[in-house]
């Protein structure tokens, strides 16, 4: 079946859904979600989202935008963090205005906490600028921008799985999706289409993903000769619940909670002198895994404390009331009473798909589009977050450029007309379907991933080296060809996981690639790409982006591209 | 720890009726329900069918009856059930796709039939509109549903008639109702004062007791009957 609409996105999380209700406005939108848009991963960010209101205390959007740059490591963008943090303001006052239920200060006003790595004064003193609701900051943006598209009679296609884009001249001409009730396979022809599928970090045994988050549209352009820009960059979140990788917002560092170590020394005093248990995640996952590494990790185990028990008990229940549910309900631990024990854990892709300001995907280092196609959100690269996100730039992101994508993808749409779709735009799609059912290979889909959930773990996280890295590439190479021999026992057309799995596992493969490749090659330590055989960042040679590429031979090709400078010159990170 | 899970299937491909099909599995008690059905679909029998994305309650896709007892299953651990037996069925009252897959779709029509969005048409502020804590903190319980359908479908008014516009739908309109900033109460409170509206609320309290984010649904239910009765919000 055909489908004809202006404007097709994928993906119906924050930026998704910012997108569409944006996009919609002027043109004809559907929204198409391997999941019902309720479900995205968006709804599990907790503690904020990031904006220079200064309804506490004074702070400016420049500080803001500083902050992002140190906190990249000098990787960000300059020009579009410009854009982030100045745009801010206005999309947090915009979600307030769609119904968004912030938490409140005593005067009404949305209420704002520390976070992280923002400070006054360029590298002052931690300030209160992440806007929240309690602990549930992702689940209210996600159900209001929801409410919102409901209210304007955006269509949505729920439980449709986009496996395949149409690219041909450089033209962004649709997508093909598989219906999960039926296992029908639909043609979305599009004049502009918004790739907002999210992150990638399933391809981690510790991971504070959904299990949706299968770097799905990543995958799916890479494929298709699109590049993966800045993939070395994965961000582990420092406290993830121990052995469940469940997030714990830094948000209760930002109340007061600290870490410490087995012997109850708040030891990130030692590694952030100025701002302690508030430095950025790669500082503080490195921290952490320093002190396990130094046999000072709880019971000798691999995990530490994050203690919240000096705080008060009512504040606690009032401003973080998921994070103490998940602690009792998955570790049958009372935070009130005893300290939560976290691990780092894999939590954001600071890489993706290349795109400029306006969302557009560019696919070289000279920026230049492809007509039609465009990237918001996590999938994306603008890149706003570099080598390192801040807490609370994600949510941002989401907004700021779904909104931005939206605005673009209408008026490209309303002065262009549908581009001829090839003779036989899903054969491959169907190609690879029928391969993996009739498949009767003896592996088992579970075992390769599960290798290669480990081995990424293992070799991939919060340090590097050439060696592990080398190691990595290797596995990698094993199991791709092993997937040639999955069997899978479904072999049915109506809601068929097994398939969906299989095709996933397919995914994951690929962008893990992307990553170990473009990560080998940066001889260099920078944000959350530590390598222990290059433990300082070089400017000289590598302040610039990554642009990995597949070529058919299943290797990946490498390029780079130039970093956009403009108010703030590379120095030495410090907190 | 061993356990048997018993799992009601029903594939439409190749099933004239539901059925269950009985799974021995050894499993750590402390895993998460999800985790062990993950673990059957994967190495048992990959023709299991379930939804699930977050495994930690927030998403709200792997509601199911897990021993009598809708729940979701990556919110309960294994040893929580105190059982060698664990039985799962799909949530009631709503069309079973596939074994614990139930249709969804009237749901989220039943949810949108509320107007579950705030309606304000006034000029707004060019900073924030204003809410104080206490203002904030009257819808403060409703603004947590995930739309998970777990207290929908625990139902018995919904079981009896599907038209109810069931309790997750009212809990979605309590939370604008009640916001100080929305000025649609009363079109959404004419839409719930119908027989098919809060008037098949019977106070089981099945919803209350089964929300997986502790949501006070009965007490919410009666909020707005209240509103509808006395006109006053």
């Amino acid at each position: 079946m055909v489908h004809k609409f202006d404007v097709v996105i994928v993906g119906a999380g924050g930026a998704g859904l910012r997108a569409a209700l944006e996009a919609s406005e002027s043109a004809n939108v559907a929204v198409i979600s391997k999941l019902y848009p309720v479900r995205s991963h968006t709804g599990a960010a907790q503690g904020g989202i990031g904006a220079a209101l200064g309804n506490h205390e004074q702070d400016r959007w420049e500080w803001h935008m500083y902050d992002t740059v140190k906190g990249s490591d000098y990787l960000g963008d300059q020009d579009a963090i410009e854009i982030l943090c100045k745009e801010a303001v206005d999309a947090i006052l915009e979600m307030e205005h769609f119904g968004l239920p912030f938490s409140r200060t005593e005067d009404g006003k949305i209420a704002q906490r520390q976070f992280g790595g923002h400070t006054s004064n360029y590298g002052g003193k931690a300030v209160r600028r992440a806007c929240y609701s309690a602990d549930r900051t992702g689940h209210m943006i996600l159900h209001t921008l929801y409410e919102k598209c409901m209210e304007r009679h955006v269509r949505f296609y729920n439980e449709f799985h986009v496996a395949d884009v149409i690219i041909e001249d450089n033209v962004c001409r649709g997508v093909a999706a598989l219906e999960i009730k039926t296992g029908e396979i639909h043609i979305f022809q599009a004049k502009a289409v918004l790739f907002a599928t999210g992150g990638y970090g399933r391809a981690f045994k510790i991971t504070s993903n959904a299990h949706a988050y299968t770097g799905d549209g990543m995958a799916i352009v890479f494929r298709r000769g699109i590049p993966l820009e800045d993939m070395e960059f994965v961000q582990f979140h420092p406290t993830g619940l121990w052995r469940l990788g469940i997030l714990i917002t830094e948000g209760a560092r930002g109340e007061g909670g600290i870490l410490r170590n087995k012997d109850g020394e708040r030891f990130m005093e030692r590694y952030a002198p100025s701002i302690k248990d508030l430095a950025p995640r790669d500082l503080v996952s490195r921290a952490i895994y320093d002190e396990l590494q130094a046999g000072r990790g709880i019971d000798g185990k691999d995990y530490v404390h994050l203690d919240l028990t000096h705080l008060d008990p009512g504040q606690l229940e009032e401003k973080l009331p998921d994070v103490l549910f998940f602690a009792r309900t998955y570790l049958a631990v009372d935070p009130l009473a005893e300290p939560i024990p976290v691990q780092p854990t894999c939590h954001y892709a600071m890489g993706g798909i290349p795109t400029n300001v306006d969302g557009q995907v560019v696919a070289d280092f000279r920026n230049t589009p492809v007509d039609g196609l465009y990237a918001a959100g996590e999938v994306a690269c603008v890149s706003v977050h570099g080598a390192n996100r801040l807490g609370t730039n994600s949510l941002l992101d989401l907004v700021v450029f779904g909104r931005r994508a939206g605005n673009h993808m209408a008026r490209f749409a309303n002065s262009t007309d549908f581009a001829r779709l090839p003779e036989t735009p899903v054969q491959s799609l169907r190609e690879r379907i029928r391969q993996i059912k009739e498949s009767t290979g003896n592996e088992n889909p579970l075992d390769i991933r599960t290798e290669l959930r480990n081995n990424m773990m293992d070799l991939v996280s919060v340090y590097r080296s050439g060696e592990t890295l080398t190691k990595m590439k290797d596995i990698l190479t094993d199991l791709k060809d092993r997937y040639q021999n999955i069997s899978i026992m479904d072999k049915g057309n109506i809601f068929n996981t097994d398939v969906l799995d299989a095709i996933e596992l397919g995914y994951l493969l690929d962008f893990s690639s992307a990553i170990v490749d473009s990560a080998l090659a940066r001889e260099e330590s920078r944000g959350a790409h530590f390598r222990d055989d290059f433990q300082n960042r070089d400017d000289e040679n590598w302040l610039k982006h990554t642009l990995a590429y597949l070529r058919d031979d299943g290797t990946v090709e490498l390029d780079y591209k130039p970093v956009s400078i403009t108010q703030f010159e590379p120095k030495e990170r410090k907190y | 720890m061993d356990v048997t899970f018993k799992i009601k299937r029903f594939n439409p491909e190749t099933d004239d009726a539901e059925h269950w099909e009985s799974y021995p599995l050894e499993v750590d008690p402390k895993d998460r329900v999800l985790d062990s059905l993950l673990k059957i679909k994967r190495t048992l029998d990959g023709t299991l069918t379930f939804r699930y994305s977050c495994a930690h309650g927030v998403c709200g896709s792997d509601g199911m009856m897990i021993n009598g007892i809708n729940q979701l299953a990556c919110q309960v651990l294994n040893q929580d059930l105190k059982s060698d037996t664990i039985k799962i069925e799909p949530m009631k009252g709503y069309t079973v796709l596939k074994d614990l897959v139930v249709d969804f779709d009237p749901f989220f029509e039943s949810l949108e039939k509320v107007k579950p969005y705030l309606i304000n048409d006034e000029l707004p502020p060019s900073r924030e509109r204003l809410q104080s804590i206490e203002e904030r903190a009257r819808f403060d319980d409703t603004t947590k549903c995930i739309l998970c359908g777990i207290c929908t479908t625990s139902c018995p008014s919904f079981w009896a008639n599907g038209q109810y516009l069931g309790p997750a739908a009212i809990v979605n309109a309590h939370r604008f109702i009640f916001d100080s900033r929305d000025r649609g109460a009363q079109e959404r409170l004419e839409i719930l004062n119908d027989r098919d509206g809060v008037w098949r609320c019977h106070t089981i309290f099945n919803c209350t007791d089964a929300c997986p984010r502790e949501i006070n649904v009965t007490q919410a239910i009666a909020e707005v009957k209240n509103a509808i009765t006395f006109h006053k919000v």
